[in-house]
């Protein structure tokens, strides 16, 4: 199918599911700011102006919570949801605002687990027991690089022919892991990977370990809300919704998505380095296809139009994988969760986020019917 | 093309596929054959996985990321019906039968309502696969079956150098071959098979023509899953259904669909020998790294034919 026939029917269907398609562009909202003439320019002002009660509440709850939660949620769901939702917003990253749905983010952050696993000291021969801050940086990089080159090659293709690449990119990896014994250890992969210790504070315990996740998780929302309001993301975005206009200004369509591919390979390889910190092992089963699908079901089960969505669908995710049992047993995840994305994919135009939308817009018009109330809701959205 | 590339490519490509084929006959004749007997078998069950895959993409545009799930389904229902009736005919019929009706339900209870969202419905088969590998896994757990074909087509039979070969892959090779002719007859002698194909070349003009377009989708789904299911049970014979077995055939028919070039019948039979024969050389000659020659392969085709090997750029 030709570029014309995608944005066709790309088109077509962006009113109802508009991951790819043409969004107002976020204006800045004026509001008079309390301190006055003084801290009025610069970017503390634009801060104060951007800033709300719910952003710092979300702030404190995260800072708050492993102090009154048991150690048990603050590693396994708090840490955990932090680490795949720092994968999982690579994603968002490409999908929701590059317009390329990779399903290869998890491998770029297993070939970052593996490439840890093999610096650093494991359980296995094969690593090379180099010190762990060379081993992380190494596995940072070539991730990185990884993550360019698979997106070097799929944004040749459109679409949803990225989405079968990148696929078959991302199985084609976990069968040569699986199957190679002198680099990746074959079926069994690395057990007993070291977490570092530094300072004398075990990482891997789980105080620690979460505000590093934490840490990592808000530089990575961080950059990416940044990155989407800098040229380049704008750029970026303009790209997903046309790109042939882009192209035709004078933007180089191809360097774009790659280096957007780029970005999102640093981000998932910061992701890997925390999820093998976490399980403390990395093996071909967390490349596998449940995996690269499981990064995607976040991303989608919270929303692709703001970057706090795969953390939310990441603690969606886990809570669900833990509770489980509760639920429907410990067999039937698969099930369960396959359910919840489905039903989010056939009545949400954008998962979790896209349901509070409409759920605000819906008490808006409920208790605001006053004659402004029109024109608040077009300001706000 | 100019004819200066076209020889380059052949000469490129052919001059050490032929030095490895008079190698491979040179050293060992009876398992260079073998392999690639063993390849063809294969690339004929990609085939049969991959036509309906390609059909379906071709006229709808719909990446059926639940076509594995139909392929297993199609297995073990056929399996269940098999064991009940004792005849391995009306396993095959069920299988086909019951994956064409399941795509049937699909088409007109789900994907008729998303005409237009590809993204959408990808994302709705790949949760559609999740449930149905896990509902799959539930009934029938995660024993191995295998299923017994009548005596006539179960032996071996005898050939020059490899000796002995078991006759039912070369019934599965004929069969595909004879799918294979069916489908081309399909497609290009009857008047449904026309639809299709104007179709898949412009689906607006085919519904102003007058056809009822969704009564060509529904037929071509119920077509493509039926192939899937046909596909489960004639490789349950061949190899043997395990929970799995969905993911490796929906990647298959992914990599052999992007070989030989999306909605291409043609392309899914060229891609699905290119893929199968190299799978098995891998698997023979070395076995490490045999998943390396399929990704090498599409890497290839990708990087300088993006559209695949018999792909339009409409």
């Amino acid at each position: 199918m030709s570029a014309a026939d995608w944005r066709k029917a790309m088109n077509a269907g962006a009113g109802r599911y508009a991951w790819t398609a043409a969004r107002p562009a976020p204006r800045p909202s004026p509001r008079p700011s309390p301190l006055g003439e003084v801290a009025a320019t610069g970017w503390a002002a634009w801060v104060w102006g951007r800033v709300r009660a719910r952003h710092v509440l979300a702030l404190l709850a995260v800072l708050v919570y492993p102090w009154v939660a048991t150690p048990f949620f603050t590693y396994q769901i708090g840490a955990q949801a932090l680490a795949l939702g720092l994968i999982a917003l690579s994603l968002t990253f490409l999908a929701g605002y590059g317009g390329m749905v990779s399903l290869a983010q998890m491998t770029v952050a297993g070939i970052a687990g593996y490439m840890y696993a093999i610096f650093a000291t494991s359980g296995t021969d094969i690593s090379l027991r180099w010190p762990w801050g060379l081993a992380v940086v190494l596995a940072l990089v070539i991730a990185t690089i990884c993550g360019t080159l698979i997106g070097w090659f799929s944004v040749r293709t459109e679409g949803i022919y990225t989405i079968m690449i990148t696929l078959a990119i991302g199985v084609a990896f976990y069968y040569l892991a699986q199957q190679n014994y002198s680099l990746f250890n074959g079926f069994q992969g690395f057990q007993s990977v070291m977490t570092p210790a530094v300072g004398g504070v075990e990482l891997r315990a789980p105080l620690p370990f979460y505000y590093l996740a934490l840490f990592w998780a808000l530089a990575g929302y961080f950059v990416v809300a940044y990155l989407l309001r800098a040229p380049f993301g704008v750029a970026l975005q303009g790209i997903r919704d046309n790109p042939r206009r882009m192209s035709a200004l004078g933007f180089n369509v191809t360097a774009h998505r790659v280096a957007a591919y780029s970005v999102a390979g640093l981000i998932a390889a910061v992701g890997g380095v925390l999820m093998v910190w976490y399980n403390g092992l990395v093996s071909p089963g967390s490349v596998g296809t449940s995996w690269l699908i499981n990064i995607l079901i976040i991303a989608v089960l919270g929303g692709m139009r703001h970057p706090i969505g795969p953390f939310i669908g990441a603690v969606v995710f886990v809570l669900l994988q833990n509770f489980a049992v509760d639920l429907v047993g410990r067999e039937r995840f698969n099930l369960l969760i396959g359910g919840v994305f489905l039903v989010i994919v056939l009545f949400s135009s954008d998962g979790l986020l896209g349901w509070w939308a409409q759920g605000r817009q819906y008490m808006k018009t409920q208790f605001n019917r006053g004659p402004g109330a029109a024109l608040t809701q077009r300001r706000r959205q | 093309m100019t004819r200066f590339w076209r020889w380059f490519w052949v000469l490129a490509l052919g001059v050490p596929a032929a030095a490895f084929v008079v190698w491979g006959l040179a050293d060992n004749a009876k398992l260079f054959l073998s392999t690639a007997l063993n390849g063809l078998t294969l690339a004929a069950l990609y085939f049969l996985v991959a036509s309906g895959f390609t059909l379906v993409f071709g006229l709808m545009r719909n990446v059926n990321l639940a076509h594995g799930s139909l392929y297993l389904l199609g297995a073990y229902v056929g399996y269940v019906v098999g064991e009940w009736t004792g005849s391995w005919l009306l396993a095959v019929a069920a299988g086909f039968a019951s994956a064409a009706l399941f795509g049937l339900v699909l088409q007109v209870a789900v994907f008729r309502f998303m005409h237009g969202e590809d993204l959408r419905q990808t994302l709705v088969t790949i949760g559609l696969s999740i449930m149905m590998a896990d509902v799959l896994l539930w009934k029938f757990g995660g024993e191995i079956y295998q299923f017994d074909p009548p005596r006539a087509i179960f032996g071996r039979t005898a050939l020059p150098i490899v000796e002995v070969y078991p006759t039912y892959r070369l019934v599965l090779l004929a069969m595909s071959a004879a799918i294979g002719v069916l489908l081309w007859w399909f497609l290009n002698r009857t008047r449904v098979g026309m639809m299709i194909r104007a179709g898949v070349d412009d689906r607006g003009m085919l519904a102003a023509a007058g056809v009822n377009v969704q009564f060509v989708f529904a037929v071509t789904f119920a077509i493509g899953a039926g192939l899937a299911g046909f596909a489960g049970v004639m490789g349950g014979t061949a190899l043997s259904i395990a929970p799995g077995e969905d993911t490796r055939y929906q990647l298959a028919s992914l990599v052999v669909v992007i070989v030989g070039g999306m909605g291409s019948v043609v392309g899914a039979a060229i891609g699905a020998i290119l893929i199968g024969v190299a799978e098995q050389f891998g698997l023979a000659y070395a076995p490490t790294y045999s998943v390396v020659f399929t990704f090498v392969i599409m890497a290839l085709v990708l990087a300088f034919r993006p559209q695949g090997i018999l792909g339009r750029r409409a």
